[in-house]
């Protein structure tokens, strides 16, 4: 029989208020095993924790259950009392009074009896808990970066400054992401690429650090620690040792005319190209898809114009295999598709442009060469209209368009409003706007600037709707605060597309098991202490891919990221959960129904000699676990029809006695 | 009437046994009654010569008995498999239950067993024999003479919608194997569709007319050959379902569900429980409600036609249904 | 003589991963749900045995409720994927044997799913309320 200690958290006021602690403390009192229960005002203090303590002392307890907040929260805390008091962790279970009580009921006498019956419950559990003891796995002294943007680049710096080697996939032929085709950056108006395509070089050059550029993982194995993943390095037709990345070969290519990606289409680019001129690794690609030579095999220009030998046509996919330790994912966002948004005219006029393809219209490489020139007609624009939140903070039940704030649209708007009443003053620029939301360091400075000094005129309203009305386009929209409907003629309208997850992000996030959220954002172990890691150990998340930010925010969770990394791969070894399955050879048959749901491949069987009752020997096949690579999802347990497999810490029996306490 | 008879698989034993091919057989042995077969391991010629039995009561299957029988002596025994029956053998070989090298096979065809339980609803007691006349059996009776009656009321359910009369495992074939007849097994799930046509209530009070019945006699699970666990969780008193004092009356009401769902994807409808149930409970119903819906949500699965076959209880799809879907479709 | 109003308990089985995560976040958000609802956390959806939702029926409870992740996003890859097969055929048995289908439910409620979760428990619970005392598996085997 256990000697139980039951401790009740008042939380403060949070558990206090809505249950009467002291009857749940006096209650289960009485409850079978307990020999020790009180109540404190916070049992996860160092005070409370040495009540915890003393009372094992004193009453020679066995094991211990806590009556507080959520197990997801402190349950560590309090296995880490346990074990400082000379007891095993694994011999405290927690009631949830807190988020699964307290919080939800507001009845006294409701909360009041549901933790009790709830401390039931844990104490029926504890009754039946054994000590287990974790095992150790040794680490990968490596880690994977998913994504070649800022956060991805930031990662692997701060990752390979450490020492530890890390690898960066990235999809794209060259590295540098969103931030690569940004003009300027607020709110300091600093160029994008003069601060960004450093450390696109750092990380080149870092000896640490190694880029595979147009790959992609394909499989990922293994669990943290011991990640094994499968990247495709997919063929481009060109000897990376060899390329010089001279771009010969970009200029004499006759397949003209293929849209540019990395202009947004707004130009293009040769059948052979390197997306722009500071690209790492600045190294030529063949697209397949418009390559004479590899379609028809009639061509081979740049093969004939290449001085150093690179073109190779008959270049294959490699699969590369490499085991890391940690995996960051870093996947990115893309602007959303503007094709439900018809009402903004975005798929009839050209002039109509998304803030991104806006930001390639400024930018001295993009396809104007930096003159602001409509699109359509190549002539100087003298209105510009700005529309806020498209596709950001709908409605839930709206057919299109996300429900949360896309948090950088009001300052990259503000960032051209005020650049275009820079270059040209003669533009009247006119901004529509739900809110203004500018919370960040010197941002709403930036944002009075752009109202107070530079003249853009900010109006309150959405727009409804934009017509093309010959060279021009009349601009719809209500002004709220002078209650008025607005027509202006406008000769630009810009688009503030919401931000979303790159579409790779689902697939990716189900080879890792990491969760995302309603959104494909990543989900993030806790949303405020553990922000940058994902609930499956060993994956973490650097940048937009956990959700809208700008890109401080982005370098600094990246840094974060590259934080915990390191500090995973700092380990020698990783303790394990000791709550894993376990076969009774006894009862096994054998049959190998185990080990076809296992999704570890951690059940191998082996043939073993048994005294029967009869004292004859027997052979028999029977299931062993490896503690080291089951993950304990209990798969197994249900999948045996004996019942020789079990989960220790969540065996048959324990959850069988909650069951009954629950329903008593 | 058996087209093969008795005497054609004592010679091929003997032959068998005498070369030391084999040093024993399972087969059927005459119990009390004539109709009352009974398993049993014969070890000599003579032995099979004064006990074999192969008529129309030999329903027993016997995979279930090579699990416990071939690891008995090193020696191969030599196992007289119905079509029916060779699927469990093929099952257990799937879950490793036994070693087919100390196992040999033959197949013997099989015309469909007779249930003495429904010739007695016919007869009444007091039956001491009977003979075949074409589709019809002539019942001798001890009180009221012969009586007669179509042979095909006298088959029980497995046999009125055989689901194969091809054998799936054998080392050697006696007889010729059987014409196919599909319009039977197509019948295979009438009496669980039957069910679901009903209410909820209707079927609530179907199977609790049926499952107070129940003894609990076990006699199923020891027959049954997916059952073939080392340690039975109504035997386990760590299981939280073992069979103990009224206290916990539990399993008394949830044995059959528990039973059912554990062959669920092995059961490959062999009906031997059904068979032996003293009390005449249907239970391949359960059974069937489960291959029903496996091949129906799942595609269609037959436990033990290949060796090595992934049952669909130890597997899925991303397009599976959620239950409430699935169930809902159903009823469509 | 006093009539006892009897409420009816809910046994609901929560993934550690998801579905728990997903009812501390109802708790955070501080959306109420019935005191009749009381979880049981297991590590995955997988690891709730048939046995288990017999057992809490056997007990008392009237309705039993499995929460996981959503399908794809198991914290196992593939868990969840085994408790639908599972779940479906176990809760199509029990309608079968006359088990009104509304006591048993299979729901997704990822970790940021605390107002899914409880709607869920809500809408659940008035659903088993409304059957009334959990009598037919109870009585499954005596006839009265």
């Amino acid at each position: 029989m256990q000697r139980i200690g039951v401790f009740v958290c008042w939380c403060g006021s949070n558990i206090a208020a809505t249950i009467d602690v002291q009857r749940v403390s006096d209650t289960l009192a009485h409850e079978p095993g307990v020999v020790f229960s009180a109540n404190y005002q916070y049992m996860c203090s160092q005070a409370g924790q040495d009540l915890i303590k003393d009372a094992v002392r004193d009453h020679a307890l066995t094991g211990i259950v806590i009556c507080s907040c959520s197990p997801r929260m402190h349950e560590a805390t309090f296995r880490k009392t346990a074990a400082a008091a000379g007891i095993n962790s694994y011999m405290v279970e927690i009631a949830n009074i807190r988020e699964q009580c307290s919080w939800v009921h507001k009845d006294k006498m409701v909360g009041t009896e549901k933790a009790i019956t709830l401390g039931r419950a844990a104490i029926a559990k504890v009754n039946l808990n054994a000590p287990l003891i974790p095992g150790e796995t040794p680490v990968t002294k490596r880690a994977l970066v998913i994504g070649g943007g800022i956060a991805g680049i930031q990662t692997a710096l701060d990752i390979a400054d450490a020492g530890f080697e890390v690898d960066i996939v990235e999809k794209k032929p060259t590295i540098g992401g969103k931030m690569a085709q940004l003009d300027k950056t607020f709110p300091t108006l600093d160029c994008a690429a003069c601060i960004l395509t450093p450390k696109m070089v750092d990380a080149a050059q870092n000896d640490k650090i190694r880029i595979f550029s147009y790959s992609e993982v394909t499989e990922v194995k293994g669990f943290v620690g011991n990640f094994n993943v499968k990247i495709t390095k997919h063929a481009r037709f060109v000897d990376e040792t060899k390329c010089t990345g001279c771009g010969l070969c970009t200029e004499k290519c006759p397949q003209k005319g293929i849209p540019n990606e990395f202009n947004l289409n707004m130009d293009n680019r040769r059948a052979i190209y390197i997306p722009f001129a500071q690209a790492i690794p600045k190294i030529a690609t063949i697209d397949p898809e418009h390559c004479n030579m590899l379609k028809s095999g009639k061509c081979g220009v740049c093969s004939k114009v290449c001085a150093a030998g690179a073109i190779d046509y008959t270049q294959r996919d490699e699969v590369i295999e490499e085991s890391y330790g940690a995996i960051v994912a870093a996947t990115g966002f893309n602007p959303i598709s503007m094709d439900k948004f018809d009402e903004f005219a975005y798929s009839t006029s050209k002039d109509v442009v998304t803030s991104l393809e806006f930001e390639r219209l400024m930018n001295a490489a993009g396809p104007t060469g930096g003159t602001l020139l409509r699109p359509s007609d190549g002539k100087h624009p003298h209105t510009i209209v700005f529309v806020q939140c498209v596709g950001s903070r709908c409605s839930a039940d709206a057919e299109k368009g996300k429900e949360y704030c896309s948090k950088i649209c009001c300052m990259y708007t503000a960032k051209h409003a005020m650049l275009t009443r820079e270059k040209y003053p003669d533009t009247e620029v006119y901004v529509f706007y739900i809110d203004v939301r500018t919370p960040g360091k010197n941002f709403d400075e930036f944002y009075r600037r752009a109202v107070e000094e530079y003249g853009v005129h900010y109006i309150k309203g959405m727009v409804g709707k934009v017509m093309p009305q010959g060279d021009k386009l009349i601009v719809q929209a209500s002004d709220l605060l002078d209650d008025r409907q607005l027509r202006i003629a406008a000769d630009m309208v810009v688009l503030a597309a919401a931000m979303e997850p790159d579409k790779s992000a689902r697939s990716l996030a189900t080879m890792l098991t990491a969760s995302m959220d309603t959104n494909d954002f990543f989900t993030e172990a806790h949303p405020k202490l553990r922000p940058v890691e994902s609930p499956t150990a060993g994956i973490f998340l650097s940048g937009t891919c956990q959700g809208p930010k700008d890109i401080p925010e982005t370098v600094a969770q990246a840094s974060a990221a590259a934080s915990k990394v390191i500090g995973l791969l700092c380990k020698e070894r990783l303790v394990g959960n000791p709550c894993v399955a376990n076969s009774n050879e006894n009862m096994c048959t054998g049959c190998s129904l185990c080990e076809r749901v296992c999704p570890y491949g951690a059940i191998t069987y082996s043939d073993k000699e048994f005294k029967m009752p009869d004292r004859s020997l027997r052979i028999r096949r029977v299931a062993s676990v490896n503690e080291a690579v089951c993950q304990g999802c209990g798969a197994c347990t249900v999948a045996c029809p004996s019942g020789a497999m079990d989960l220790k810490g969540f065996s048959v029996q324990q959850i069988m006695a909650e069951v009954d306490a629950i329903c008593k | 009437m058996q087209k093969v008879t008795r005497d054609i698989l004592i010679d091929r034993a003997a032959e068998l046994l005498a070369s030391g091919m084999v040093n024993r057989v399972l087969g059927w042995r005459s119990g009390e009654f004539f109709y009352d077969v009974v398993p049993a391991v014969f070890r000599s010629e003579a032995d099979m010569r004064d006990g074999f039995v192969f008529d129309d009561f030999c329903g027993c299957n016997f995979s279930k008995y090579l699990v416990k029988e071939s690891a008995r002596s090193d020696g191969r025994i030599l196992v007289f498999l119905k079509p029916c029956d060779t699927y469990s053998y093929n099952q257990l070989l799937t879950e490793h239950r036994f070693d087919a090298e100390k196992t040999y096979v033959i197949g013997v065809p099989c015309d469909g067993m007779l249930d003495i339980g429904r010739i007695k609803e016919r007869v009444g007691e007091g039956v001491i024999g009977i003979e075949a006349e074409g589709d019809e059996l002539i019942v001798k009776t001890l009180y009221d003479g012969d009586k007669r009656m179509k042979r095909e009321d006298a088959l029980p359910d497995r046999c009125r919608h055989c689901k194969g009369k091809k054998h799936v495992a054998f080392d050697e074939l006696i007889g010729e194997e059987c014409e196919e007849n599909d319009e039977n097994a197509s019948g295979r799930f009438e009496g669980v569709a039957e069910l679901e046509a009903m209410t909820s209530e209707q079927r609530y009070f179907f199977w609790q007319n049926e499952l107070s019945r129940c003894i609990r006699c076990n006699a199923c699970r020891d027959v049954c050959p997916a059952c073939t666990c080392e340690k039975c969780v109504f035997d386990n008193p760590k299981s939280g379902v073992e069979n103990k004092a009224a206290s916990d009356s539990f399993e008394e009401k949830l044995f059959h569900i528990i039973r059912a769902f554990h062959v669920a994807g092995r059961c490959t409808d062999c009906g031997e429980c059904s068979r032996v149930c003293p009390q005449h409970i249907p239970l391949h119903l359960l059974n069937r409600k489960f291959i029903s819906d496996i091949n129906g949500l799942y595609g269609e699965y037959q436990a033990g036609e290949t060796v090595g076959s992934r049952s669909p209880m130890v597997d899925y799809s991303r397009a599976d249904l959620d239950p409430s879907e699935a169930i809902g479709k159903r009823e469509e | 003589m006093q009539i006892k109003v009897r409420k009816p308990l809910i046994v609901a089985f929560c993934c550690n991963w998801c579905s728990y995560a997903g009812a501390d976040l109802a708790g955070s958000n501080r959306l109420n749900y019935p005191a009749d609802v009381k979880i049981i956390r297991v590590p995955c959806s997988c690891r709730v045995n048939p046995t288990f939702v017999l057992r809490a029926f056997q007990r008392g409870a009237d309705g039993v409720i499995i929460c996981g992740c959503h399908p794809g996003d198991c914290h196992y890859t593939s868990g969840n994927y085994y408790t639908r097969r599972r779940m479906t055929l176990l809760f199509s048995m029990l309608d079968y044997l006359g088990i009104e289908r509304e006591r048993t439910r299979v729901e997704w409620v990822s970790a940021a799913e605390g107002a899914k979760f409880a709607a869920t428990m809500n809408e659940f619970a008035e659903q088993v309320a409304a059957l009334g005392e959990n009598r037919r598996l109870e009585d499954l085997r005596c006839k009265k």
